[in-house]
């Protein structure tokens, strides 16, 4: 029976919570005092990680066929008819509505846990800096679009807190605004993203036109129609064979949907944003670049793993885009001086190992990874920002050194998040690898090759960290070092919880083959489907049908209970490789029996390569940063020349010209006509204008002729009178 | 009574007489006394004619004409002192201020 609740009902008050704070930072954050922002803004995310807890909780009530939990709040786009590729009519709808599957109770808990814990550490770490309630506000605002990203019910949705959390990304980025390099590495993150976004816009489009709706799947809801979901649709298509496994629709969705992905996790082509963004403060880097924005692409590719799988190229691209952007990232982090430099790149190497087990079909290893690297990754990033805090804001490793006994509960911390990252058992990151190496290594051996090669070297960047970081004499300047005290405790204690997290957070995915249960790929199996799965016949299902899910889950059961020789070999491999990069670290930089610099300079070519990032940025510059802004600059003067000088002076010069020939239409036609009015008067006046002399004498003479024409006239009746008189 | 034809000469002469002094001369003051002689030679017209026929009414009509003509002279006279006392001249053709 569906699970229902009072958590699961009010799943909209999950996002709301830092919504809220966020709006009331943009309000009157300026006039609250610090406390205050602290209490409201930390507090709404806890508020939120409760609700979070409360509504897994009440799913988890359910029995694992029937744990999807669907409420919509309203209908957002009015219904219209649309045409499908098929050919046929539908009324396409999209709207405002939150789903909670296991998959996305993973996430939801995940970012609102360690979301909470950077929260918390925040308070401590930018207590002494300007713009508290401007930082807080921006936060918030981010984990609003980031539960809205992961609780939405269909791809619309997604995409709006995809693009929060990529604005949420340029304004924290870019939060010191006034220094140059951190506003410039604001705007290229942004525009990096928005590559991706085109290719994920054109992806939904596609998704649209093909199956006639964008809502993930539509198990859960009562009063919508059983089939007004992708997953409803996909199976429709399939069973009726209007579109079979490996239909070239299937690639072109993933790859489309995949490159948006690569524009916010940060895979190649268009990674080079993540490691400018460490322009940030480090909660900022440690939150969204690490934990939760960068898995946003992970998480898409797994909530449409269905399309996925149907299309084995699109696999393998996303695969090999994944292990190539894991050595590619791993080999730059070699070399990094920056602390956050070299966290930058192995978060991008990391994301790569989760694009790789997407790729091998592996979508809960990848989820699996997703979870353990948000624990250790936020706990290097935050015990990163101790450090900094403690070397009074020196980031420049090869000034570092001798921190271990000085910053203990930092140090101590850092240790296990690094032991974590490089795989070594029984702490979290081991299990997450070890699942994913497993899997690449039955699909694509190659692959499996390079990342377990990228394994070492992770290994080996992460100790040369902690080394030179902790390690050694201090190298810093005297005044740094009388400076060097520990962070407060409102900054360890997020510090210690974490790295509590990433010793037991592997833990629920203890494979079976090691004795354990492997609860988490079980938890997550109605979602997604692992390779272990027939594909052609039922595809993996966005929470399927009760029958189906049981016969997944039985399945799924059935095929963890077999393990061989292998998965103990590749066990074995991927822990020998670690220890090893390990014992070069320890070598290099910790008793300095093997010299850094000498391979430098033997290495001389490659090694600039590797300091410069295979100067991806200057290529980048040249081919399209620099070409836009020529563009730019020739659009100017087309606007400046053509526009301004045709259109705003030319419609003034011609405005001069109308007023020219108005001005010659009235001196001369008008005018003219007037004058030769007054000409023809006086031509016609000319005889009679003499009789008016003003002179006397010509007054009389006139008044005499007058009378002499009278009297003329009337001369016949003097006769009458005359006569008449004698 | 002579016959009427010399009466009527006398007034036609003096008449005429009038008239080319009324167009001829310059001074304003003697075109005012060629009026009156106009005047007086349309009295002696009538004043004949009245003998003719023995009807009053034409010599009542010649007083008329003395009393029009005596108010008449005091009037223009009064009208060359005004003239004379802003322009100083009583000739006629240095009145000449409607000339165009």
């Amino acid at each position: 029976m569906t699970p229902s609740g009072y958590f699961l009902e009010h799943l909209w008050l999950i996002p709301l919570f830092p919504l809220v704070t966020a709006a009331l930072m943009l309000f009157l954050g300026r006039r609250l005092p610090n406390p205050a922002v602290s209490v409201l803004c930390v507090g709404s995310v806890g508020l939120s990680f409760v609700f979070a807890l409360g509504a897994v909780t009440q799913l988890l009530s359910a029995d694992p066929e029937f744990r999807v939990a669907q409420h919509i709040l309203f209908e957002w786009l009015t219904p219209g008819q649309m045409q499908l590729t098929g050919g046929h009519l539908v009324q396409f709808t999209a709207d405002w509505g939150y789903l909670l599957d296991p998959l996305s109770c993973v996430m939801v808990l995940v970012i609102t846990g360690v979301g909470f814990l950077i929260h918390i550490y925040s308070i401590g770490y930018m207590g002494h800096e300007g713009g508290y309630y401007r930082f807080f506000g921006y936060m918030n605002l981010f984990m609003f679009s980031m539960l809205t990203l992961v609780l939405a019910n269909n791809l619309l949705l997604m995409f709006v807190g995809w693009e929060g959390v990529g604005l949420c990304s340029y304004l924290l980025i870019g939060f010191y605004f006034l220094k140059k390099s951190a506003s410039d590495a604001g705007k290229k993150a942004f525009i990096v993203n928005r590559i991706g976004d085109a290719g994920f816009i054109l992806g939904i489009l596609l998704t649209a036109v093909t199956f006639g709706t964008i809502r993930f799947t539509s198990a859960g809801l009562t009063n919508v129609a059983a089939d007004s979901g992708i997953r409803q649709a996909l199976e429709a298509a399939l069973g009726s064979h209007a579109l079979v496994a490996g239909a070239p629709v299937f690639t072109a969705i993933a790859l489309l949907l995949f490159v948006g992905a690569c524009g916010k996790s940060a895979q190649i082509p268009l990674y080079v944003w993540l490691p400018d963004a460490m322009e940030g403060p480090t909660p900022v880097s440690a939150l969204i670049h690490a934990a939760t924005m960068v898995t946003a692409g992970v998480y898409m590719v797994v909530r449409m793993n269905a399309i996925y799988q149907l299309s084995p190229f699109a696999m393998d691209v996303v695969a090999v885009v994944g292990v190539v952007t894991a050595i590619f990232a791993a080999s730059m982090a070699l070399v990094q001086n920056d602390i956050k430099k070299v966290l930058a790149y192995s978060t991008i190497s990391q994301l790569g190992y989760m694009f790789l087990a997407l790729g091998a079909g592996a979508f809960a290893a990848g989820i699996f990874h997703l979870m353990t690297h948000a624990f250790f990754k936020a706990l290097l990033f935050l015990g990163a920002g101790s450090v900094i805090h403690a070397m009074s804001g020196e980031q420049d490793i090869q000034k570092m050194g001798g921190l271990w006994n000085k910053i203990p509960v930092t140090a101590r911390t850092f240790f296990v998040a690094t032991v974590a990252i490089a795989g070594i058992p029984p702490l979290a990151g081991f299990f997450s690898k070890d699942e994913i190496l497993g899997h690449a290594f039955e699909t694509h051996p190659g692959l499996w090759a390079i990342g377990l090669v990228t394994a070492g070297m992770t290994a080996f960047y992460m100790f040369r960290l902690v080394f030179l970081t902790f390690f050694g004499y201090s190298r810093a300047d005297e005044h740094a070092q009388h400076h060097i005290h520990e962070s407060p405790q409102t900054m360890t204690i997020p510090l210690m919880i974490l790295a509590v997290l990433s010793i037991i957070g592997g833990w629920i995915g203890w494979p079976t083959s090691l004795g354990g249960g492997n609860q988490f790929e079980k938890f997550l199996a109605p979602v997604v489907a692992s390779r272990t799965e027939p594909l052609l016949g039922h595809e993996g299902p966005l929470a399927a049908s009760p029958v189906e899910q049981a016969r997944i889950i039985r399945e799924a059961k059935e095929l963890e209970k077999g393990s061989g020789p292998t998965e103990y070999f590749l066990m074995f491999a991927s822990i020998a490789i670690a220890v090893a990069g390990i014992w070069l670290a320890y070598e290099f930089y910790r008793t300095k029996k093997l010299a850094p610099e000498l391979v430098a300079k033997k290495a001389g070519p490659f090694y600039r390569l590797l300091f410069h990032k295979y100067y991806v940025d200057e290529i980048y510059d040249a081919l399209f940063v620099n070409r836009t802004k020529d563009l730019g600059t020739a659009l100017g003067q087309f606007d400046a020349k053509v526009i301004d000088g045709v259109g705003v002076d030319g419609t003034g010069w011609l405005a001069r010209f109308g007023s020219t020939l108005s001005m010659w239409w009235d001196k001369w036609i008008i005018d003219g006509l007037l004058n030769f009015g007054a000409k023809l008067t006086q031509l016609l006046s000319f005889p009679i204008r003499f009789l008016q002399t003003g002179t006397f004498s010509s007054y009389a003479l006139l008044i005499l002729v007058g009378l002499a024409i009278l009297l003329a006239y009337y001369e016949q009746h003097l006769h009458v009178v005359l006569r008449g008189a004698r | 009574m002579l016959p009427i034809g010399h009466y009527l000469f006398l007034g036609l002469a003096l008449f005429i007489i009038g008239v080319i002094g009324v167009v001829t001369r310059r001074n304003v003051i003697v075109i005012l006394m060629s009026i009156e002689l106009i005047l007086n030679a349309v009295n002696i017209n009538l004043v004949a004619f009245s003998r003719l026929y023995g009807d009053v009414a034409g010599q009542v009509f010649a007083l008329f004409i003395i009393a029009d003509a005596a108010a008449e002279a005091a009037v223009g006279l009064g009208i060359i002192i005004a003239f004379f006392r802003n322009r100083e001249t009583v000739l006629e053709d240095e009145m000449d201020l409607l000339k165009w």
